[in-house]
């Protein structure tokens, strides 16, 4: 989201879900979409085959949607940049650019010329393996058309070039004018049912509540003057810096609201070492999860049914959740939580008595959220931003001007992933998901049925099994630098020679113990997508 | 526009065919193939009507309604025609509602009330023919009356072109693939099928026998996993306090209806067992129930010692991607303003 906020001046999902129909062509990147977004894969499939849309898809895996793909390309894991580069080299080339759009509404644009001139179609083949015919079928498709979206995922952001990656894909929607309307649009797919809300809510180091950075004095005097407090100048540390300072000793108290960071953090090895490091740990959550389970003090909460309050979706529609049933005798919801620490640890004012009492709270401070009610969310909710209380809502953004003024184009120099396969580890291991399983399993692993659909594997190329002698199914050996986990192979033409990809959702084989804590300089989140494993017979 | 059913004129928008303007304005006609989603099919004939000026019965799914239109659906050639369609369909197959689990909620069974069909007049005997190979849908295909729906639904709805009508004549049916049983085919279980069909011929595997669709209650709320926020309607029966099944909520702008697998039957964990419900302390290693006081005060005791002795900066908080926005605006509101650092992130880069 760093990249986007930078290039934009504001970092979300551009577009709504409903305008993907009006796409003439449509880049998935990164996303293994009828995975990990279903519905909105399916979206995508009803614009494929119903109506004008084609369809490219750029994933190192030959994930489900390129089944409905004009173009499929196949790149090396980390080399987006390079791939990109190589798209926006032949767009400018043949003059496919939306000349005007950039000349009115952007700026940086000879700097960017200047970068991805040497990004000629045979040197991305070297780097990214796409072959160069292919990156140039993909620039005629994606540039001849009057308007195309992109949308993305954790394949993008996941490296230590993640905002590299993400500023890359800005540069491409920028320069091919496909911002401001219906159809178009940078679409990062955001994979957590509230991970858009909590953003939105200052659930960040730097920024407050819609994001108003906290080192802005104009704005902290505004929270200062609104909580009654005097508040902390310097941005905090994110997840990954935090595991990290833990370590150093830095840390010493972790409070941890239904997260589970022993299985969804990097080198889990290393986090298990620094969450033992730490003091005393509080877990509030729906179940003894494998971080609770570390932790001095671990308080019940209640589910998503149980609860009223809002979560705001990858399109940054604001909707309400309804109590479907009573919580068991003895949880408390989150919030009250909180409520009562703040109290018992001497806050005044603290007097919350429902959800929407801090609805109306936050609404006063964070302006995109400003003309939010419950009454006004109704059954289909609003698109932020919506700041007043009659504002309808804003289903697309940077319609007429980015929320910066002029959309920063930039110059990305590409650059490889932290850890390259050698002769030990001659493998590129990639993670993520399955669409059977969610993140760290606490909620979707309770339903046995998944479990049967979707259990531990390593994805690997029927050529690196046949040259390991490896067969379907079998009980195979996965081992990086970190750690080592035994696994099921699953071996599939899915996935070409030399990668191999493995959810992370299992606590009894976690491709988290096998993963790099390399972070990306700035968004400071971690390569998931690359690093060098080796797989052995057992 | 207006059009008048039954010699009485009523309001008509532009666009709507004979069916639905029949059922904007609050009047039954028996339809099975037709659903607001897949669009009319013109298959099943059981909504056929006398529209003046046309000859025969026509199916009012595909007549489109225009101005001045004089529509009559209660005529006695129009209920025999709907009857003996209907009487047919019931005669094929087996339709046994007595534990069916679209007992209350079936198309099928309406279409038979209204028309005062107590048995089938024809009696075809027939081999139990269900697919119970897919872990959440089971499909019985003597309740299927083949309107199409659920093949619509996978093809043109969700697109995961899984099903589709297989052999011919007397023999159709639908079928997985190249008539694999479920569980083997490439369906993925997003359950779309189930939602769509009018009859107990696809259902919700679980729900079977877990409570009648008249002793449920539909709470609309959004889905608990990925970010699409698809609407979700959770069936709770309120005897027992548990969720028994769960539709997508066809109006809603995000999802259409449309659900995955895991939006669709993998609720088990709100009413698991493992549930936590009473605090827990450490001590000498092991954890040990505790009551809420006892844990609130240990927590600000150790957190306002850290404090002083480390300072603020010394305590991080993870906020939540799984909770709503006013718990993750009081987390953060708390960790900035009680305990004073700005050490407060969740798992959005993870």
């Amino acid at each position: 989201m760093a990249g986007l906020a930078a290039s934009f001046g504001s970092g979300a999902m551009t577009n709504d879900i409903a305008g993907i129909k009006n796409a003439d062509v449509i880049l998935v990147i990164g996303s293994d979409t009828t995975s990990a977004h279903p519905v909105i894969a399916a979206r995508i499939k009803q614009a494929v085959r119903f109506g004008k849309t084609k369809l490219i898809v750029i994933d190192p895996k030959k994930i489900r949607l390129a089944d409905y793909a004009t173009i499929y390309a196949a790149q090396r894991c980390g080399t987006d940049v390079a791939v990109l580069n190589g798209i926006m080299h032949v767009i400018i080339k043949n003059n496919w650019h939306d000349a005007a759009y950039v000349e009115e509404r952007c700026e940086g644009f000879e700097d960017l010329k200047k970068e991805v001139e040497k990004y000629t179609p045979g040197y991305v083949e070297k780097i990214s393996g796409i072959p160069a015919a292919q990156i140039e079928e993909i620039a005629e498709l994606f540039g001849k058309a009057p308007t195309a979206a992109l949308f993305y995922a954790m394949g993008i952001t996941q490296h230590t070039t993640g905002v590299d990656n993400v500023w890359s894909t800005a540069n491409l929607q920028m320069l091919c004018g496909n911002l401001g309307k219906s159809g178009g649009g940078v679409n990062p797919l955001r994979g957590q049912s509230n991970v858009q809300g909590a953003c939105d809510m200052g659930g960040l180091p730097n920024v407050f509540p819609a994001y108003q950075k906290v080192d802005d004095p104009a704005i902290r005097e505004k929270f200062e003057n609104a909580w009654k407090v005097k508040l902390p100048e310097k941005p905090g540390l994110t997840v990954t810096t935090m595991i990290q300072a833990a370590h150093e000793g830095k840390i010493k108290a972790f409070y941890i609201m239904g997260e589970n960071p022993m299985i969804s953090d990097p080198d889990l090895t290393h986090a298990e070492e620094s969450l033992k490091h730490v003091d005393f740990i509080v877990v509030q959550d729906m179940f003894l999860t494998e971080t609770a389970a570390l932790a001095d003090v671990v308080l019940p909460a209640t589910a998503y049914a149980e609860k009223e309050g809002t979560f705001s979706n990858t399109e940054r529609r604001v909707q309400l959740l309804k109590k479907a049933v009573e919580p068991p005798a003895g949880t408390r919801h989150d919030w009250e939580i909180i409520r009562d620490l703040a109290g018992s640890m001497g806050a005044a004012g603290w007097d919350y008595s429902r959800s929407e009492d801090i609805l109306r709270e936050l609404v006063t401070l964070a302006p995109s959220y400003g003309g939010i009610t419950y009454e006004r969310l109704g059954r289909n909710g609003l698109h932020w931003p919506c700041p007043t209380k009659e504002h309808p809502g804003t289903p697309v953004l940077h319609v007429g001007k980015f929320s910066r003024g002029k959309g920063l184009m930039k110059a990305i120099p590409f650059k490889e992933p932290a850890e390259l396969p050698d002769a030990e580890y001659p493998l590129i291991m990639s993670s993520g998901r399955v669409l059977e399983q969610f993140h760290t399993g606490t909620m979707s692993r309770k339903t046995e049925g998944l479990n049967r659909l979707a259990g531990p594997m390593v994805m690997m190329s029927v050529e690196d099994a046949e040259a390991l002698g490896i067969a379907n199914s079998e009980k195979v050996r996965v081992t990086t630098r970190r750690g080592s986990i035994v696994t099921n192979a699953f071996v599939t033409k899915r996935i070409g020679r030399g990668t191999i990809f493995l959810p992370f959702h299992y606590a009894e084989a976690p491709a988290n113990r096998l993963t790099i804590a390399a972070l990306d300089p700035v968004a400071k989140i971690p390569e998931y997508k690359v690093c060098a494993a080796r797989i052995d017979k057992i | 526009m207006f059009v008048t059913f039954n010699g009485k004129k009523f309001p008509v928008a532009e666009g709507r065919t004979v069916l639905e303007a029949a059922r904007d304005n609050g009047l039954f006609i028996p339809s099975l193939c037709y659903h607001p989603k897949t669009g009319p099919a013109g298959k099943c004939r059981a909504c056929v009507v006398e529209i003046e000026g046309m000859r025969g019965l026509q199916t009012s799914c595909t007549i489109p309604a225009k101005d001045g239109m004089a529509v009559t659906t209660n005529s006695p050639k129009v209920l025999a025609a709907q009857r003996l369609v209907v009487d047919l369909m019931l005669s094929s197959g087996q339709h046994d509602c007595l534990s069916c689990e679209q007992n209350g909620s079936c198309e099928l069974q309406n279409a038979a009330y209204f028309l005062g069909i107590e048995r089938p007049s024809f009696r075809v005997d027939s081999e139990p023919d269900f697919d119970e190979s897919s872990e959440f849908i089971y499909r019985d295909h003597e309740k299927c009356i083949q309107c199409g729906r659920c093949v619509a639904g996978c093809n043109n709805t969700v697109v995961n072109e899984v099903l589709d009508f297989g052999w011919r004549g007397h023999n159709t049916k639908v079928i997985c693939d190249d008539d694999l049983p479920m569980g083997t085919s490439s369906c993925v279980q997003c359950g779309e099928c189930v939602q769509l069909c009018p009859t107990g011929s696809i259902i919700d595997k679980r729900s079977r026998g877990q409570a009648r669709s008249w002793e449920v209650e539909k709470v609309e709320t959004v889905c608990p996993y990925c970010g699409v926020g698809c609407r979700i309607a959770l069936h709770v029966d309120r005897k027992t306090n548990r969720i028994v099944r769960a539709t997508g909520v066809e109006d809603a702008p995000t999802n259409q209806g449309m659900l995955c697998v895991k939006g669709r039957f993998a609720f088990d964990f709100v009413a698991s067992t493992e549930r936590l419900t009473t605090p827990l302390i450490r001590e000498n290693g092991n954890f040990r129930e505790a009551s809420w006081e006892e844990a609130y005060s240990l927590i600000s005791s150790k957190l306002g010692e850290i404090k002083t002795k480390h300072g603020a900066d010394s305590i991080g908080g993870f906020c939540s991607a799984k909770c709503t926005n006013e718990e993750n605006y009081l987390f953060q509101k708390f960790m900035r303003a009680v305990i004073g650092t700005n050490n407060v992130d969740h798992c959005a880069r993870l």
